[in-house]
């Protein structure tokens, strides 16, 4: 059992966090004609929207409260009303989905009550469904923002359970801010393969995925639809996955009596297999064929795979649900963690983790335990890159965000198939890595007489391998 | 907000250096130089933005924000300043204040004690610490914390006060030049003067552009004492006091430093561009003539006059194959400031047709500039609406967009090719050699046989017209004629 170990560092030498308004934007935008809107000053949202035009190479509709020096002083209400009044009359979105920052948040302003207020005021939003998510950037990380952006979505526009709904061939998903639209695709595949009609909340699939639209499209460019959010308490089943969903699932639980289940995981042939039994048992139908070709193919890999992680050191920092993954599915393949770093510590699955001390910290807290553990992979996000060319030791690239690469939108790591991809790129990165053996590789099968020591400061065995 | 940061403010509006500022009447020059925000229609970065874009490129000290994670966590190692040597500029420091810093007012502490564990871990010739809207809002003191760092750890410790909320990133840009005014330039010496030493203000070496017009000025004799502040040393900026002359490239970004350094050590300065092979010759000729008349020798001029003439035929020599490809090619130019007016000049040396040119973020000045390059006004644009451009480019007013990032998927999503001529780009466009660069790029993406390909229809759409287009009302873009 790993022990959580909280740095008291008074400063973070290359973070690790995104923010948790960046989290909650990016869960708007799995709303259909929707758009973020970020209450604060303007660089807080210029700053999370060039990251994630960078990440997803495509047009990010994320728009800002705007707040000067005036507005800080007397309050950020009027900002906000203007900005949605703005919104509604140039880009006619559906949805409005308002992520409070750090600034707000330090002057206590009530905007929970400020929106209240202003919707009721002006008949011109009527027709917009806005939410708003408290979420200060001093508290937490992507996943706290993407997840009190669903639950924010969820306690205002879910119907709650009344007699007179029926439950249909329904399944909710709510997935976890590390999915990306290649995973909820395959999410979607697999849950319709039984009969079901799988909503999902955020859905990311089609309106972060790049694709070329018929014309320009100022709000997001898909995502759930607004009668299906109203619609979730007809479903039979809600599967939420990572822990930081818990609270998003528990929230519609409570509201819609449709019982969930949280996977911590949903990468791995195990895991893997929970979510089918569960889907085969819910929809009492025996497995389809092509998800058993596809455990079959996943099972091949594994063999295939296996050579390649086995002994295989490995640095990984990431936030918590996608450090947590990725350990289980490294450790399961043979590899061992040597380090772990956390964004934030409030999981309670970090603990789980094999891995001796799981550090909340930063990618310097990375690099350091990468080179003193002597690291064969880093495993984290795009600003890795600092610590990879220092070390001299490849980065794998995962999460939030991936600036330096194309195609993250359809890179897929859960179920059967997502595994399978995951196996074969860690893999091939090993592969591209090994070289050819020369003598000098093989210190440790020179005779320990041969070597000449420095008394009783080494012991033999580690001597001859360093 | 710190009595001292208002007045600063308000001083920074007062600018006898710049034309336009001069112009406004009393009332006018208190709101300064960027129109008031629309709040739901705001594009662009902040103060804390402007300030952390003009001192980040100084390669060697470390840059510490002090604020939430936000601040520095969203936006650290994006641009593409490059370095000659330290590599230590591009590591994201920050205290990511937390909850309890806030409530329990900590943050100082907190300021004080990352700054320690900064200098115990990296020694580095100075740090530079930037104030963020909530620590400027709970009242942190980040200049009293310097001096008493500055103090105690024999380290220049410099407070950047320039929090998101007091404007626009110009601003920010400006009060990074007080900064410097207040804190650097001019607290140390260089180790040699000499009569043809020059500053370069506001040029950050994007992507190397720089070393693009290094190699000119090396040919001359003329010594860059320092570059503010792109590739730059801290001490090269603490001594850019030395330097007989200022070039000021980004428009107004800095022009305080300018005009405070004529008026405390007498350095004349001029505003230059190095886009372009005119405007890089007229720059070059300007350097010339300041520095002779500031005592270098007068034979300056002369060897100026040559490698002009040289280094602009071999220019010439190597666009000639493009000529032919690019005339008549009509060009989208959005962008803001400096950029437009020096590139509109590139571009018609080409034979190329710039359809359209923003002026957002440009002054009166520059407005001035490109109304004389362009022959009336009836080109510039103040902003186009994302789907009114969509449309324009959709239709085909444009061949090529150029513009920053933000506009980027407009282009593509209208199939329309598209290059970067912002701080993210890739390319170095400076100089003559610059020059060249971006010409071989226009012709290298409207070139590339993918466009044909993706505008075609799916064998099964209407072979007739495009489902769903609809650019009715959106005003067609007109040539120049």
């Amino acid at each position: 059992m790993a022990t959580i170990i909280q740095r008291r560092k008074a400063v973070s030498l290359n973070p690790l966090k995104s923010s948790a308004p960046l989290g909650a934007a990016l869960a708007y935008l799995g709303i259909e004609k929707g758009i973020p809107l970020f209450h604060g000053a303007q660089g807080c949202t210029s700053f999370a929207l060039v990251l994630a035009v960078r990440h997803f190479k495509e047009a990010i509709p994320l728009q800002t409260t705007a707040m000067d020096e005036v507005a800080t002083v007397l309050g950020g209400a009027p900002n906000l009303e203007e900005a949605l009044l703005t919104l509604v009359r140039r880009m006619k979105p559906g949805f409005i989905g308002v992520a409070t920052t750090a600034l707000v948040e330090t002057r206590g302003e009530d905007s929970e009550g400020d929106l209240r207020l202003i919707l009721e005021r002006n008949p011109e939003l009527a027709d917009t469904k806005v939410v708003l998510a408290s979420t200060p950037d001093y508290a937490g990380a992507l996943e706290e923002g993407w997840a009190s952006a669903t639950s924010a979505i969820i306690r205002s526009l879910v119907e709650p359970w009344s007699p007179s709904i029926r439950s249909f061939q329904q399944i909710n998903v709510l997935p976890g801010v590390h999915q990306t639209p290649a995973d909820i695709e395959g999410l979607r595949e697999i849950i319709e393969s039984f009969g079901f009609y799988p909503v999902i909340l955020p859905d990311t699939s089609y309106s972060l995925d790049g694709h070329i639209a018929d014309s320009w499209v100022p709000t997001s460019l898909g995502g759930t639809s607004l009668s299906e959010i109203a619609n979730m308490a007809r479903a039979v089943h809600t599967i939420a996955i990572g822990e930081h969903m818990r609270a998003p699932a528990d929230t519609l639980t409570a509201l819609t009596g449709v019982p969930a289940t949280v996977f911590s995981t949903l990468t791995g042939l195990e895991p893997s297999d929970r979510l089918v039994s569960l889907l085969a048992r819910l929809s009492l139908r025996p497995v389809p064929g092509r998800l058993r070709r596809h455990r079959a193919q996943l099972v091949d890999a594994m063999l295939d795979g296996h050579f390649h992680f086995g002994g295989k050191k490995v640095a990984i920092a990431a936030d918590p649900d996608l450090l947590v993954s990725l350990s289980q599915f490294f450790s399961g393949m043979g590899a061992s963690i040597v380090t772990a770093v956390a964004s934030t510590g409030s999981n309670c699955n970090l603990k789980n983790i094999p891995v001796e001390n799981v550090v909340v910290g930063d990618l310097m807290d990375l690099e350091d335990g990468a080179a003193q553990a002597g690291a064969e992979l880093l495993v984290t996000h795009s600003h890795g890159r600092q610590a990879a060319e220092r070390l001299g030791v490849p980065l794998m690239r995962v999460g939030f965000p991936i600036f330096d690469r194309l195609g993250v939108s359809h890179e897929e790591t859960v179920g059967y198939r997502g595994t399978r991809s995951l196996i074969f790129r860690v893999a091939n990165q090993f592969l591209g890595e090994s070289h050819a053996h020369r003598p000098e590789d093989f210190g440790s099968a020179i005779p320990a007489s041969a070597i000449i020591t420095e008394e009783g400061r080494y012991a033999s065995g580690t001597f001859a391998t360093h | 907000m710190a009595e001292s940061l208002n007045a600063k403010i308000t001083a920074l509006f007062d600018e006898p250096g710049c034309d336009a500022n001069v112009a406004k009447g009393e009332k006018a020059r208190k709101k300064g130089c960027s129109k008031p925000l629309q709040p739901g229609a705001a594009a662009g970065g902040c103060a804390f933005d402007g300030a952390k874009i003009a001192l980040q490129p100084i390669t060697d000290v470390v840059h510490l924000v002090h604020g939430p994670l936000a601040c520095e966590g969203n936006g650290w190692d994006n641009r593409h300043a490059a370095t000659s040597g330290p590599i230590l500029y591009r590591i994201g420091a920050t205290t990511d204040i937390t909850e309890t810093d806030i409530i329990m007012g900590n943050g100082e502490k907190r300021l004080y004690r990352a700054m320690r564990e900064v200098i115990e871990r990296y020694a580095p010739p100075a740090i530079i610490v930037y104030s963020t809207c909530v620590t400027a809002l709970i009242g942190d003191d980040i200049g009293a914390v310097c001096r008493h760092a500055t103090e105690k750890f024999g380290i220049p410790c410099i407070p950047v006060n320039a929090p998101g909320f007091v404007g626009s990133k110009n601003l920010g840009n400006k009060l990074a030049g007080e900064a410097l005014l207040d804190h650097v330039i001019g607290t140390m010496e260089p180790e040699v003067s000499t009569p043809m030493d020059i500053n370069i203000l506001g040029e950050y070496n994007l992507s190397g552009e720089l070393w693009q017009v290094k190699p000119l000025l090396e040919q001359l004799g003329i010594r860059l004492n320092a570059c503010i502040t792109g590739d730059a040393r801290y001490h090269e900026v603490a001594s850019a006091h030395r330097a007989r002359v200022n070039m000021m490239v980004c428009s107004t970004a800095l022009i305080n430093v300018a005009r405070k350094m004529e008026e405390r050590w007498g350095i004349p300065y001029f505003e230059g561009s190095f886009y372009g092979i005119g405007d890089t010759s007229d720059a070059l000729r300007t350097l010339a003539r300041l520095l002779v008349a500031q005592g270098a020798g007068a034979d300056l001029i002369e060897r100026t006059e040559a490698l002009i003439v040289a280094e602009e035929k071999r220019a010439w020599d190597r666009l000639e194959p493009y000529r032919e490809r690019l005339a008549g090619k009509r060009v989208l130019l959005y962008t803001g400031g400096v950029k437009s007016w020096s590139i509109v000049s590139a571009l018609q040396e080409m034979g190329m047709v710039i359809v359209s040119t923003s002026v957002r973020k440009s002054t009166d000045n520059d407005k001035q500039k490109i109304k004389d390059l362009m022959g009336g006004d009836a080109h510039m644009v103040d902003s186009i609406p994302p789907r009114e451009m969509y449309a324009q480019l959709r239709r085909g007013d444009a061949d090529i967009l150029l513009s920053g990032g933000r506009t980027q998927f407009v282009a593509l999503k209208a199939r329309t090719p598209w290059m970067d001529i912002n701080q993210e780009r890739h390319h170095a466009f400076a100089g003559y050699d610059g020059m060249v660069t971006l010409v071989r790029e226009l012709d290298t993406s409207l070139s590339n046989p993918v466009w044909e390909d993706v505008r075609r229809l799916a064998p099964w759409e209407q072979e007739d017209g495009e489902v769903g287009f609809d650019d009715e009302g959106v005003p067609a873009l007109v040539p120049i004629g």
